[in-house]
């Protein structure tokens, strides 16, 4: 549910009209958003709708032009990039990779690795997994900061359909099991409708945000993606003709 | 054993050790021309030398290190690769170099010796610049091991973790830049920029983990420069170009010898 904050809920991150040009195209521009705990957020829009750049302002590794981002202090971040690629010529187990960032004791990577399915590759070579079971590895890698902020960027990228219901419905369980805030990026809504409760259509601008089902039937989504199926057809969309944009409701930030 | 050989098994020995785990770090950031670039640069250093009335050395390491700089501040940006920038560096460098020398009316460099030191000629200063300066890169290089091994494997993931990348990477690029400066004049640029990268290649067959390639490197190279000595005595070699015809081998022998081994 788009959680609206009538009681004080404080945010883990806040981030206000946010812009960002590269070499005079602007990419993001007016782009505000919250996350709260508890809560899987995800930003959806077409290639080049500045998804990534958007993760990467909030993760602080690109400076906003324009507006700001706040984080509740002491706020522990995981991030799961979107591409990585290790050159085989590097060694690197597995345990090896979890452990670059902080220390752990074997057992715990163990555990770690059976929780997100990846049990039997603690002693692999990481250059030499593939697609998803990569993404699982990252994602332990991210959860053994046991983060309040999660930020998975195209966390399904190079898996196989079966493959990929099966990452969402476990990005549905860390949700409760580590009780964090979860934005992920993807570019298929169908997809992620399951797993997530808001969801924000990105394409440079907030085109449309709210419910994953109020968000399929919305004009500025439909115009976005043209060719997705119509999932709910029956829906016929409100809409006075006038919006162009199209809010189903104020983009969170801007009340 | 003559003195002066038992000197260049020493130093070579010192220098490969050294740039076993220095040189891993080379291959796995793709930077294998970069000791190429820093050759090229030094040629600059040493006309700054003249120039400028200064110890040729001292030109040389300055002008090595801030090339370093020089290219982390290019990395910044992205829009080019560094393979990209390290060509234009390197014959940016080269090129004013020339120029430079151009204006050394009556000075005849012997650019061969800075550029192609002879790991016979060896004295006992060098070894000790050699085992101090050695043992210190080795230090530091250590101590920043963890968070650069960090950034090789994913830059944003390890900036993300709280690694401070820019910092991190500066200290290992100035540390090889004067690691390369120091070792090239005392034994040669075509042997250090051997030394870094072909024991480091060949250890990756036999390694599990990037601790265990370091050492492998270290300990391939040793063998490689005693190898290349022994047989610059046996049949009157040139001793440099031998060892690094030894490192070679060892490289082209390292997957039948991987191979049995499994």
């Amino acid at each position: 549910m788009s959680t609206a904050p009538l009681v004080a809920r404080q945010p883990l991150l806040s981030a206000e009209a946010i812009g960002v040009d590269f070499d005079g195209r602007t990419v993001l521009d007016g782009v505000s958003l919250q996350l709260y705990r508890g809560d899987i957020v995800t930003l959806i829009g077409p290639n080049g709708a500045g998804k990534s750049t958007l993760v990467r302002v909030l993760l602080g590794l690109l400076p906003a032009q324009r507006g700001r981002v706040w984080q509740a202090p002491g706020c522990r971040i995981g991030y799961v990039p979107q591409r990585l690629q290790i050159d085989p010529i590097l060694p690197l187990t597995v345990a090896r990779f979890l452990t670059l960032g902080i220390a752990a004791p074997q057992r715990r990577l163990q555990a770690l690795l059976d929780e997100v399915g990846a049990g039997q590759l603690l002693m692999a070579t990481v250059s030499t997994l593939s697609g998803g079971e990569l993404q699982r590895v990252l994602l332990a890698r991210a959860l053994l900061r046991e983060p309040d902020l999660l930020f998975l960027d195209e966390p399904v990228q190079g898996v196989d359909v079966t493959g990929q219901s099966e990452l969402y419905a476990l990005i549905g369980d860390l949700r409760q099991r580590y009780h964090c805030a979860i934005l992920m990026v993807s570019h298929d809504l169908h997809l992620v409708m399951a797993a997530t409760d808001e969801v924000i259509c990105l394409n440079h601008t907030v085109c449309c945000s709210g419910h994953p089902e109020r968000v399929l039937i919305d004009p500025a989504y439909r115009r976005l993606f043209p060719l997705a199926p119509a999932g709910l057809a029956l829906y016929t969309h409100h809409h006075d003709g006038l919006c162009d944009s199209c809010h189903l409701r104020e983009p969170i930030g801007d009340n | 054993m003559d003195d002066f050989l038992l000197r260049a098994l020493l130093g070579g020995v010192g220098v490969a050790l050294v740039a076993g785990p220095l040189g891993s770090f080379v291959v796995w950031r793709r930077m294998a021309y970069f000791g190429d670039t820093l050759a090229h640069a030094a040629l600059l250093g040493v006309a700054l030398g003249f120039l400028l009335n200064i110890n040729i050395n001292l030109g040389v390491v300055v002008v090595c290190v801030v090339l370093a700089l020089a290219l982390v501040a290019l990395q910044q940006q992205r829009r080019f690769a560094t393979d990209t920038l390290l060509g234009i560096l390197s014959h940016s460098t080269l090129a004013i170099g020339l120029v430079a020398l151009a204006f050394l009316e009556g000075v005849r460099v012997d650019l061969m010796s800075y550029l192609f030191g002879d790991i016979l000629a060896m004295m006992p200063a060098d070894l000790y610049w050699i085992y101090g300066g050695g043992a210190l890169a080795l230090t530091l290089l250590m101590a920043i091991w963890r968070p650069l091994l960090s950034l090789t494997v994913h830059e944003e993931l390890a900036r993300v973790e709280g690694v401070p990348v820019v910092a991190i990477r500066l200290i290992y690029m100035v540390l090889i830049a004067l690691v390369i400066a120091v070792a090239m004049k005392v034994i040669g640029v075509l042997l250090i920029t051997s030394l870094l990268i072909i024991p480091a290649a060949t250890a990756r067959y036999f390694a599990h983990t990037p601790e265990q390639m370091a050492l492998l490197a270290a300990l391939i190279g040793a063998v490689a420069v005693a190898a290349g000595l022994w047989g610059s005595l046996q049949w009157d070699l040139p001793a440099g170009p031998a060892v690094v015809v030894a490192a070679a081998i060892l490289f082209f022998a390292g997957p039948y010898w991987g191979a049995r081994r499994c």
